[in-house]
């Protein structure tokens, strides 16, 4: 068993050591009834070269994001990983060590981590930001449950073109934990009346930039609204190149800004593990969850970098935590700070206007074909679009002549009629001007 | 020196240092001093080509950016020299032994990241159309199936991203079976030597914690359980085998007591690599357990994440599995992604995470199952535990046992006992395993032993590797003995860094970088 240095004489001489006669000594206190005899009813261990072939059959029923057209955002983007990116957050040191608990030997991990804070809390305009959350998702619930404990209130209000699953996931979070939501109905063109429903009851508004439909919202008219009736502004994003372009939500006044940071450093795997971005302002700091890493120096007076602000956090606080959450999502933060290092800000703004410049020329190419229409007045690498007849099976008809066109929105949204015939589509700079040229042909092909 | 509230030094003795650097750079020969990325980053550098887009009309609704991002970029071959030189400042498990309790820091296969990362699982988009991904289907499924049959139980919600959101999972599909049955309960049971992730994970769902507390040989007594059980509360969290390093022998009678009082019995799954193809937690009454992939199943812990916390559920309780989850089809799966596509007799919860949760940890976390299979599973609880029996052994004579000097699971728990009187604490002890070339094991922790030092060797060690190990530690505990305390009161030494200022840190926090003529502004 080539994983296990221990021998069978290794073994012998160690129990002759402990003193005791066999391996089923140790396990003395395992109910006899119930302990195994003899192996689970699992085939034994496989050579690496027969392991690579039975994992490599599954992946090859897949199709590979690369091997075709692709437009599939909805939440999760498909960019350009630069190799050093991968190969960095390999190395070892990086790769094989755990939460950065013994500072001394762990500032490689803690000065990223550092870094990495600055970036995310420069990118979203905000004055910190945490080491990081699972997701976007995740992320955004518990952006609810701080402004709740911030503002002491119990109720938040969901923007209708935040994503229909980050929604799911606040609404979970918040009817188990005897929280409310208000989720306005999904607003694929923008037009819902926000600011109407904001009142003194609010704990919270939040709100998607770009929506999961890609629309921008006017953030500024928003904040200063929600901030008129004593709730915060959680702005949520899913696609981080898109702050290369766009205002910074902090700017605008929002009082916490969490995101999907997936779209730079890390592939897409199927969902996960991905990587949550979350900021506040410095005044709500002691009430943010999650790991966070701070500057100080050691014994010799040399800048050094440690977990800190721990008394928040479940293993000190247990039931009287923020939040019970323990791990982040370390390499994934490692790998986007790697890819933002190397993008810096003019990478990033010149990724952006690539990314924005390739969707605007897809959204005339789609708007073109008859019968489709554009929904969106603003976007930025994502827009929705309207087909006549059901979304669903123009997705697998375009999957059928090998184009990933998008994601129908009634798969996230089922049952609604207003909402069968749409499609949101993305397009990032792997997008090329002749898989945007198919994509509009073989759509024209389908809906002929 | 300030203490937190465990008694764990958080500053370093004033004075201690041994003075400046002795070279010109900082540099240490091959330990090299790096910069902040901020400090050697340039705004218009970047390391990326990327093709300048020619003019075009925006729609961005007015958004546009009006102000700088603050974000320096390097070029390619500095980037590489900034992360590698920060590589080098970290202990991992590729350099040594890493003995932190509770925590499983096993070897990483590397035949695990390269099938993590074919293009067939990497670079699939979780929204694609399913009829292009049945191979991603077939993979959650086959990782399903290994989980059920390891633990004994009936179903497994995939979702949960972390340890601690599989805790959440678990207790909410707890919740919601309550509420089917149209009760509300307001406690949960939970042992005082629990992971702070389970009353924290309680505390959120607005359940009451109520402290078991621990028998004098750090198990919990059935009758304990008995005295605080009842219609009103919810159900026990327990970890088996415990933060003490033990199993919970009287686990049966335990079960069947929460169970009589129609609760359930959540189990914290951190400790499975002890016991799995030894027992199953499905046949000891078990109702939900979460399984840190990143323990057990050696998927990489990457200085703190990703990890991925499926949980297993029992009859009892599959039903509320939240979406998106597995149905049997057959031979195979079908995959249901939301509530309105769940049968009658499945009543989904809700939704944890956005998508199907951590497939690239399954992909690791499958690939080291079919590395080891049912021998190698069997083998390796067997290893680890042994390894952490030996190390126990090795030193029961030099270091203190808080509950005698008997057989452990996978890890070995020492308490402070052995540096009574001698001005040493665990700290300073666990600080001189740095200067020998050893991350320390986890301390104070578990809280029901005072001082606490917990070591988990695991089965990736060799006898040679533990041989020494021990070896450091008792020579450690010799000059404990002899009054050497230089070794201790200064240490680490040799390490990157010497003690930091933890206290300096949470007291005035510079949480991230400002540029110098920012600072005067940020510190009032």
């Amino acid at each position: 068993m080539r994983f296990l240095p221990l021998t069978d004489d290794d073994r012998r001489t160690m129990l002759q050591s402990i003193g005791v006669g066999a391996i089923d000594d140790l396990f003395a206190d395992l109910p006899s009834a119930e302990r195994l005899d003899g192996p689970l009813d699992l085939p034994n261990h496989m050579g690496e070269a027969t392991l690579e072939r039975r994992l490599a059959r599954m992946a090859g029923r897949n199709v590979p994001a690369g091997s075709v057209p692709f437009f599939v955002g909805a939440g999760a983007y498909r960019h350009h990983v630069p190799a050093t990116v991968d190969h960095l957050i390999q190395r070892s040191e990086f790769l094989t060590a755990y939460t950065p608990y013994q500072p001394e030997i762990s500032q490689g991990t803690l000065q990223a981590l550092f870094e990495f804070q600055t970036q995310v809390a420069n990118l979203t305009g905000m004055e910190v930001a945490n080491a990081s959350m699972y997701d976007g998702s995740t992320g955004t619930a518990e952006a609810v449950l701080m402004a709740h404990r911030v503002t002491r209130r119990d109720t938040a209000l969901l923007s209708g073109g935040l994503h229909p699953q980050y929604r799911e996931v606040v609404e979970t979070v918040s009817r188990l934990s005897d929280h409310k939501t208000i989720a306005l109905p999904a607003d694929p063109g923008g037009t819902e009346d926000l600011l109407e429903r904001i009142d003194d009851t609010l704990s919270c508004v939040v709100v998607q930039s770009p929506s999961f439909f890609g629309q921008i919202a006017d953030i500024a008219a928003i904040a200063e609204k929600a901030h008129a009736h004593g709730a915060l502004l959680v702005v949520v994003f899913t696609e981080a190149v898109s702050l290369g372009l766009i205002e910074a939500p902090g700017a605008l006044g929002a009082d916490i800004v969490v995101g999907e940071g997936q779209s730079i450093g890390n592939a897409l795997n199927f969902g996960g593990p991905y990587v949550g971005l979350f900021a506040t302002r410095q005044k709500y700091l002691r009430q943010m969850p999650g790991r966070i890493c701070g500057e100080t120096v050691d014994a010799d007076g040399a800048r050094g970098f440690v977990l800190t602000m721990s008394t928040r956090e479940q293993h000190i606080r247990r039931e009287k935590a923020t939040s019970n959450i323990c791990t982040n999502s370390g390499l994934c933060s490692l790998a986007f700070s790697i890819h933002m290092t190397l993008l810096g800000e003019a990478g990033l703004t010149r990724l952006a206007r690539l990314n924005h410049a390739r969707a605007c020329h897809l959204a005339d190419l789609l708007a073109a074909v008859p019968g489709v229409e554009l929904l969106n007045e603003s976007f930025f690498n994502e827009f929705t679009i309207r087909v006549p007849g059901e979304a669903n099976s123009v997705i697998e008809r375009l999957a059928e002549r090998g184009i990933l066109g998008g994601v129908p929105v009634s798969r996230l949204l089922p049952g609604d009629e207003a909402l069968a015939d749409l499609i949101v589509v993305a397009a990032t700079e792997t997008s090329s001007e002749e898989d945007c040229a198919a994509y509009a042909a073989a759509l024209k092909e389908v809906l002929a | 020196m300030s203490l937190n509230n465990q008694g764990r030094p958080t500053a370093p003795e004033s004075g201690s240092g041994d003075g400046g650097r002795a070279t010109f750079t900082g540099n240490k020969g091959l330990q090299i001093e790096e910069p902040l990325l901020f400090e050697i980053g340039r705004a218009e550098v970047t390391g990326v080509d990327i093709e300048e887009v020619a003019d075009f009309v925006p729609r961005l609704g007015g958004a546009k950016r009006k102000t700088g991002i603050g974000l320096p970029g390097l070029s390619e071959p500095e980037t590489i020299r900034h992360y590698v030189r920060l590589s080098q400042k970290n202990y991992a498990i590729d350099t040594g032994l890493y003995p932190l309790g509770s925590c499983t820091m096993k070897h990483n296969p590397r035949i695990n990241e390269k099938m993590a990362r074919l293009p067939g699982f990497s670079d699939i988009h979780p929204l694609q159309p399913r009829s292009t991904v049945p191979g991603a289907v077939e993979l959650i499924g086959e990782l399903a199936r290994w989980l059920m049959e390891i633990t004994g139980t009936a179903a497994v919600a995939m979702s949960p991203k972390a340890g601690a959101h599989g805790e959440l999972c678990g207790m909410m599909a707890i919740r919601a079976a309550l509420e089917a049955r149209g009760e509300s309960r307001s406690s949960v049971l939970v042992p005082e030597s629990a992971h702070g992730t389970n009353p924290a994970t309680a505390a959120l769902l607005g359940y009451k914690v109520v402290d078991i507390p621990s028998r004098d040989d750090g198990t919990v007594a059935p009758e304990a359980v008995a005295e605080l059980m009842s219609e009103d509360v919810a159900g026990i969290m327990l970890t088996n085998p415990n933060t003490c390093g033990l199993f919970e022998r009287d686990v049966k009678e335990i079960a069947a007591i929460v169970h009589e009082h129609g609760g359930y019995f959540y189990a914290d799954g951190a400790n499975l690599n002890a016991i799995m193809g030894k027992v199953r937690p499905g046949d000891l009454g078990v109702d939900a357990m979460h399984i840190n992939l990143h323990k057990t199943f050696s998927t990489p812990h990457g200085g703190g994440g990703p990890g991925a916390g499926p949980v297993v559920l029992s009859e009892r309780l599959a039903a509320f599995a939240p979406v998106p989850f597995l149905r049997r089809d057959g031979e195979g799966w079908d995959w249901i992604e939301t509530a309105r596509a769940a049968s009658d007799e499945e009543l989904p919860f809700g939704r944890m995470t956005a998508f199907h949760g951590q497939m690239g940890m399954y992909v690791r976390a499958l690939s080291w199952m079919y590395g080891h299979g049912a021998d190698g599973i069997r083998q390796a609880a067997e290893d680890a535990v042994l390894n952490a029996n030996y190390v126990r052994a090795g030193l029961s004579d030099v270091m203190s046992l808080p509950f005698g000097d008997r057989p452990c699971m996978h890890e070995a728990l020492f308490d402070d006992a052995f540096l009574k009187d001698t001005g040493i604490t665990t700290l300073d002890f666990a600080k001189a395993m740095i200067d020998e070339g050893y991350h320390p094991m986890t301390m104070y922790f578990p809280l029901v032993v005072h001082g606490a030092l917990l070591i988990e060797p695991t089965e990736s060690e060799s006898k040679a590797s533990v041989d020494l190990f021990v070896a450091t530690l008792r020579d450690l505990a010799m000059s404990v003995r002899n009054g050497d305390t230089g070794r201790f009161a200064g240490a680490p030494r040799l390490a990157p860094r010497r003690r930091l200022d933890e206290t300096r840190a949470a007291r005035k926090p510079v949480l991230k970088w400002s540029p110098p003529d920012q600072l005067a502004e940020v510190s009032t």
